[in-house]
């Protein structure tokens, strides 16, 4: 019962990009086709579920001073492991990703969740929690190209609209992108009667403390 | 000379890193608040970008290559970076400590920003020479610092506005980023 709360929290409720406000860069590179979304949210959740398992497994033998270039070096492992699937079988989707697959490895959900969930709990709610919020990316990522690209191209998966509807270009753009995950977020929030987040997730990003010390070093030297 | 001169003037304007290849959101939202967290940050991303050019390329063309394990680079380069940092981050403590004191805080953040992996990735894919990829680096690193401080500016004005409730926040925020970065869309006609 409980693996089931860890996998459709991810959904909807902990979704990692509307909610969480976590793995920005990729929602908004990888969006201008909602097939490159759905790609790019797949390829993620793969290596989500790769490194949580093994994560999981190894959470009593990885010492706690090197945690994070462990991580790191599991997750790339898993990133150059579905590049290559990528390049094989779906080359086309391997060119329009391009660096942005490479760079899953710097995706700070999957840093988040092996911080927050894989390295606490067992490998079952692992899985499952891998599955919920590698879903939740991908349905966002989704939801965001079918909007850019509806408006932006005049198409949905590559069928074309009728030909009365003009396409507005500007979407597709990188304007467009910041525009409509704007819009998305402020949407979901009006939805889900929630006040709107303030700030940027950092809830699960590793460096979050470090952040933090930032911005108040900062504050500090102005009241100077 | 001509094409260094295409690197320098892409990198800052045309494909700035933040607001046309989108790497490096988190910082640009994060820590884009105030104008001197924002000068930090880009002058740390910028030291820390050219080093890593410098060190990841030579890797690469003298290691990974020759020995045909060219698919190792996103392992290698991050593991690279990450100890970079971790040294950049202790021989300052020790010898500069002025300048610790300026950029310590903002080093650790960079390991995880996915622009400094990304200029690394990106200098070989694109197959740059060793002087355009420090060139590229350099200035993908001040494109980066000027898209924070622009909007850190842009951010000020944005905290005294009467916005609705539900576009109070991020909402508000990437609206106006968008707006800035339609205004780097003017710079696209400069390379043809």
């Amino acid at each position: 019962m409980s693996n089931l709360k860890e996998f459709t929290k991810g959904l909807i409720k902990d979704n990692p990009t509307l909610v969480g406000l976590l793995g920005m860069c990729p929602t908004l590179a990888v969006t201008t086709q909602a097939i490159n979304g759905l790609g790019m949210g797949l390829a993620t959740a793969f290596v989500l579920l790769g490194s949580n398992i093994v994560i999981s497994l190894l959470k009593n033998i990885i010492p706690k001073s090197v945690k994070l270039p462990c991580y790191i070096v599991i997750i790339a492992g898993f990133v150059t492991f579905i590049s290559f699937i990528l390049h094989g079988f779906v080359p086309d989707l391997y060119d329009s990703l391009g660096t942005f697959l490479s760079l899953i490895t710097v995706n700070c959900i999957i840093l988040g969740r092996a911080e927050m969930f894989a390295c606490k709990n067992k490998v079952l709610p692992s899985i499952c929690d891998a599955l919920g919020m590698g879903l939740g990316f991908t349905g966002s990522l989704f939801i965001m190209g079918s909007v850019r690209e509806i408006l932006g191209a005049g198409s949905w998966m590559g069928i074309s609209l009728p030909e009365a509807f003009q396409p507005m270009t500007v979407f597709i753009m990188p304007a467009g992108g910041f525009f409509v995950l704007g819009c998305i977020i402020a949407l979901v929030n009006k939805i889900a009667g929630k006040k709107p987040p303030q700030k940027i997730g950092c809830a699960g990003c590793p460096n979050a403390a470090v952040c933090g010390a930032a911005s108040k070093a900062a504050e500090k030297e102005e009241d100077k | 000379m001509k094409n260094i001169f295409i690197i320098m003037l892409s990198a800052i304007l045309v494909d700035n890193f933040v607001l046309s290849k989108f790497m490096g959101i988190c910082p640009f939202l994060g820590v884009s608040k105030k104008l001197s967290s924002s000068l930090g940050m880009g002058a740390a991303v910028i030291f820390v970008m050219t080093c890593a050019t410098a060190v990841t390329y030579p890797v690469y063309s003298l290691v990974l290559e020759p020995n045909g394990l060219e698919y190792l680079k996103t392992v290698a380069f991050i593991l690279i970076i990450a100890l970079f940092v971790q040294l950049v981050e202790i021989v300052m403590k020790k010898m500069m400590p002025p300048l610790y004191k300026a950029l310590g805080v903002y080093l650790p953040l960079i390991t995880t920003n996915c622009a400094v992996l990304g200029v690394t990735l990106l200098n070989i894919d694109n197959g740059y020479t060793f002087i355009e990829s420090i060139v590229n680096a350099v200035c993908a690193g001040i494109g980066f610092s000027l898209a924070l401080v622009l909007f850190s500016g842009v951010r000020s004005k944005l905290e005294t506005a009467d916005i609705p409730a539900t576009f109070k926040g991020i909402p508000s925020t990437l609206a106006a980023a968008s707006i800035v970065s339609l205004s780097f869309m003017a710079f696209s006609g400069l390379i043809s």
